[in-house]
């Protein structure tokens, strides 16, 4: 435990991701079975025990501690956890008869079967004999309030680095597997046979698209790729299989793999043919795709009733096929299982279920008019429901996570101003020794005349070198310092301007501008403009106007 | 991790011969602790006559006063930082030296904190009180062990006076770093270090644990480290980091102000990990504030229980605690029928949170 408690400690400070590999790999590498397995289970969430309640916490130190130190303490920390684990009075010193720390296991393994009312002396016994960190992490684990800061495929693929074997392997095999996996252990250090998924209807970790940018175009051939449209639903997978006594199972998964059969019972039906399809969660009406808007008025409801499956009536619009009753289609090139998708849709002939259209072109131009206009380009009177357009090179196998240049999504243009900075902080982590946080504003007519007035905060979009030479330019033009904060010089002839692209706009009375920004970026620096130039409060107030009118 | 304390003779809450109370003998006023009958100022914060000086950390010795009674050590970190003018006069002392000043008598002990630091014991009549400055009684391979002195009033800081903060072995933070150094081999480890004592120290420790490759240090703490060297404390193969070539700076540790880890200053090193040595380093929420990645919790003051140990082991009846975390200590002493009040004395902090490097230093 206490080994374990000391990777999760340095994860949580390590702000590399490449570092935060080598730290679990070698974790994995210096760990024995059953430790590195539970640690394993951990890190991907896939440990489930009750948890206990902080009172019962609060209850254990206060029967160790003085109640007026513990307050001191606890406001100094700011976190329960920790302050009881930093406070727990020292045990007597190790005689012969004291036992040694608990692994993780033996903290997994007890946890699992532990009646409740075992549960504070047990915890008791444990904290004397673990170290402070040990001590944390366990207080962490037993509350269920442990934020590691990583993915659970970061973790599978610190473990495939042990065996040098590809991440994807591991997600294929993963949903067959169980902590302490022992068996995917001895497979990554050649000891053992690869593991085989025996879940009739698992979930295949999904792909993901890149954003596409401008530039991009110019190294991507047309003829590589095919294109369609991106709609406005729920990204889902539908997977039916044989279990051993030949039943059918059919489940529909998140795209996180979280299992949203329950939500969706008039869609079972539908999915009678062994296969895993990868789509879109609709609602259509009279044929209809209807709005996001209209689907999340369904999701948001606890109780299924027949009335709600009457009225939105669900649908999967199907984009990708990655299994075939027995066969895994997933190493296959795209083009190859559109054609199995759509003979596998063909067969299943089901109203619920259609195939996602493809979009004919033949260069960039034709794909943007379409983009640009989905209703004269195929998507008719769905075209409401189209978010965009989703590029897919005719080559590129299924390959989970978001792999580079497989697949892009071009989604409608951001909206884009141009805004000047005007305050600077430094960022966090790798970036801590530099000013990468800006605060930007456009202008308005105030009491002194022309003024700008914040209306935003970004901290992505630029380049490495963007941020070194937005770094030099802060430091250079500095005009006061409030702790971590500069102010940056913003006058009409004296400034930066920041071209800022954001998905959406809001009306917002906790801004000064009025107006709050969705996920603004830092699109380009405009060296060459001076900031008088730069946009106005009246502009955002007339997007704001046009986003509302839609 | 502490040393053993000597037992002292328990001495009851005195009835003070010839109405001399313990505050008459020493008290707090603007410019420090004052003492009457002596003459003197413990660490002043304001120019004084005479004063007696627990330290080099730059919140206890300040420049111009007229007399200045300290260490050897002491007088000598003060010549460097503040030049040969620092003070009209001077004078050194040795530990367990006795010296009548005024109606008093004063003795220095050793407190464990940093090169030359001393506790001093102030004797009237029959009424000890021992003004410890700062202390540790952690074991320090560059500085004379703590010496648990008996008193009637003990003068306490309280740094780390809350009982979060436990700083065990400071050999195992230095495995921490070792075990960093070794799992990346390809970045600099950068270690934050208070300049005065923290740096020499951390540099020793990884000498124990056989670390023998150059240890590389920022231009602010080449002098009193340099100093070190010069009163026999063995640190091994030190270079200057200035100049030295990125690409050469992997797997090596550098030794920096705390300041300068998280200044631009970082950039000439090879995706650094920047470690810091401090005892805050055990509360993680003070270690994400400052952006650390390997946080060392490496002390040079008591941590919470060599506070109530020493306090304990003084067999003082009375406590003043000043500087620090006054309010969870008071507490805990009148809990034992100890009588104890915060001193309010200002001036004097942790010195790592006040430690500035001076731009030219950060760009060296
Ligand atoms: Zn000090």
């Amino acid at each position: 435990m206490n080994r374990f408690a000391e990777l999760l400690d340095r994860l949580a400070y390590e702000p590399g991701r490449n570092n935060k590999l080598r730290l679990i790999t070698a974790y994995f590498r210096d760990t024995p079975d059953p430790d590195r397995g539970y640690a394993l289970a951990a890190l991907t969430g896939a440990l489930s025990f009750k948890h206990a309640k902080p009172g019962l916490i609060r209850d254990l130190i206060a029967d160790r501690t003085d109640p007026v130190l513990f307050g001191l303490s606890y406001d100094y920390v700011g976190d329960l956890s920790e302050t009881v684990a930093l406070m727990w009075p020292k045990a007597p010193p190790p005689g012969h008869n004291n036992p040694p720390p608990p692994t993780l296991s033996d903290v997994v393994t007890t946890l699992r079967t532990l009646g409740k009312t075992e549960l504070p002396k047990q915890l008791a016994c444990w904290l004397d004999e673990l170290d402070e960190t040990g001590r944390w992490a366990l207080l962490k684990l037993v509350t269920g309030a442990m934020r590691i800061g990583i993915s659970a495929r970061l973790a599978k693929t610190a473990a495939a680095a042990l065996g040098d074997k590809d991440p994807h392997e591991i997600e294929l095999i993963w949903p067959g597997l169980s902590p302490p996996y022992l068996d995917l252990f001895a497979w990554l250090e050649g000891r053992g046979e690869k593991p085989v998924n025996r879940d009739p209807a698992p979930f295949r970790p999904v792909m993901l698209a890149h954003a596409i940018e401008d530039s991009d175009f110019a190294n991507l051939d047309p003829a590589d790729f095919i294109a369609e449209w991106k709609w406005d639903g729920i990204r889902v997978q539908a997977v039916s299989g044989r279990d051993e006594r030949g039943y059918m199972q059919a489940r529909l998964y998140s795209r996180t793999g979280e299992d949203i059969t329950k939500s969706f019972p008039d869609l079972l039906p539908s999915l009678h043919l062994p296969g895993a399809i990868d789509g879109e969660l609709l609602v259509l009406r009279e044929g209809r795709v209807q709005t996001f808007n209209v689907l999340q008025q369904r999701l948001n409801r606890k109780i299924v009733s027949p009335k709600l499956m009457k009225d939105f009536p669900i649908h999967l619009r199907a984009y990708d096929l990655l299994g075939d009753d027995e066969n895994d289609l997933r190493e296959l090139p795209f083009d190859e299982r559109r054609a199995h998708l759509e003979k596998f849709i063909k067969k299943l002939d089901d109203p619920r279920i259609d195939l996602s259209p493809t979009i004919a072109f033949d260069s960039w131009e034709t794909l943007m008019a379409a983009r640009a206009d989905p209703a004269s380009a195929g998507a008719g009177e769905d075209a409401d429901a189209v978010e965009g357009v989703m590029l897919k090179r005719r080559d590129a196998p299924y390959l989970p996570g978001r792999p580079k240049g497989q697949w892009w999504k071009w989604k409608h243009d951001p909206h884009i101003i141009d805004a000047v900075l005007m305050y600077a902080q430094r960022g966090h982590g790798k970036r801590s020794s530099y000013y990468s946080d800006y605060t930007f504003g456009v202008w308005t007519s105030g009491e002194d005349g022309e003024q700008l007035v914040p209306v935003g905060k970004a901290y992505f979009g630029f380049t490495d070198e963007e941020l070194l030479q937005i770094d030099r330019f802060v430091r250079r033009n500095t005009t006061e310092k409030f702790g971590p904060v500069r102010h940056v010089v913003h006058e009409p002839d004296q400034g930066l301007v920041l071209e800022v692209a954001f998905e959406g706009l809001q009306r917002s009375p906790r801004h000064k501008s009025g107006v709050a920004m969705r996920f603004p970026r830092i699109s380009r620096l405009r060296w060459d403009k001076p900031p008088r130039e730069a946009d106005r409060l009246e502009t955002l107030e007339r997007m704001l106007k046009d986003v509302t009118a839609n | 991790m502490t040393t053993k304390h000597r037992t002292a003779k328990h001495r009851k809450q005195t009835a003070y011969i010839g109405g001399m109370r313990p505050q008459d003998i020493l008290m707090p006023v603007a410019a420090g602790l004052c003492c009457k009958p002596g003459g003197f100022h413990i660490d002043p914060v304001r120019p004084v006559e005479r004063a007696v000086i627990t330290h080099g950390h730059s919140d206890h010795a300040r420049p111009g006063h007229g007399a200045v009674l300290a260490r050897q050590e002491t007088l000598d970190m003060m010549r460097l930082r503040y030049g040969d003018n620092f003070a009209r006069s001077t004078q050194a002392i040795r530990y367990g030296e006795e010296i009548r000043l005024g109606d008093v008598k004063i003795k220095f002990h050793p407190a464990g904190h940093v090169l030359g630091s001393a506790q001093i014991a102030v004797t009237c009549k029959d009424t000890c009180i021992v003004a410890s400055g700062d202390y540790k009684d952690a074991i320090d391979p560059t500085c004379t062990p703590f010496e648990v002195v008996p008193c009637d009033v003990f003068i306490t800081e309280a740094t780390f006076g809350l009982p979060v903060f436990r700083h065990g072995d400071a050999a195992d933070e230095v495995k921490k770093l070792l075990a960093s150094v070794a799992l990346f081999p390809e970045r600099a480890h950068l270690v934050g270090a208070y300049s005065l004592g923290k740096a020499q120290r951390v540099i020793a420790l990884l000498r124990e644990q056989g670390y023998d490759a150059p240890i590389y240090l920022h231009g602010a703490m080449e002098t009193i480290t340099r100093y070190y060297e010069s009163r026999g404390i063995a640190l091994g193969e030190l270079c200057a980091v200035k100049g030295v070539k990125k690409a050469d700076l992997a797997g090596t540790i550098t030794l920096a102000p705390p300041s300068a880890t998280s200044d631009i200053w970082t950039r000439r090193f090879p995706d650094p990990v920047t470690a810091f040595a401090s005892g805050w380093m055990r509360v993680r929420a003070r270690a994400r504030q400052r952006g650390v990645e390997l946080p060392l919790v490496i002390s040079d003051h008591a941590d919470w229980d060599g506070l109530t140990a020493t306090i304990a082991a003084t067999g003082a009846g009375e406590i003043w605690v000043t500087h620090g975390q006054e309010d969870a200590l008071v507490h805990w002493c009148q809990a034992r029928g100890l009588a104890a009040r915060p001193l309010d004395l200002v001036g004097y902090g942790d010195e790592e949170e006040h430690e500035v490097v001076a731009a030219d230093e950060a760009e060296a």
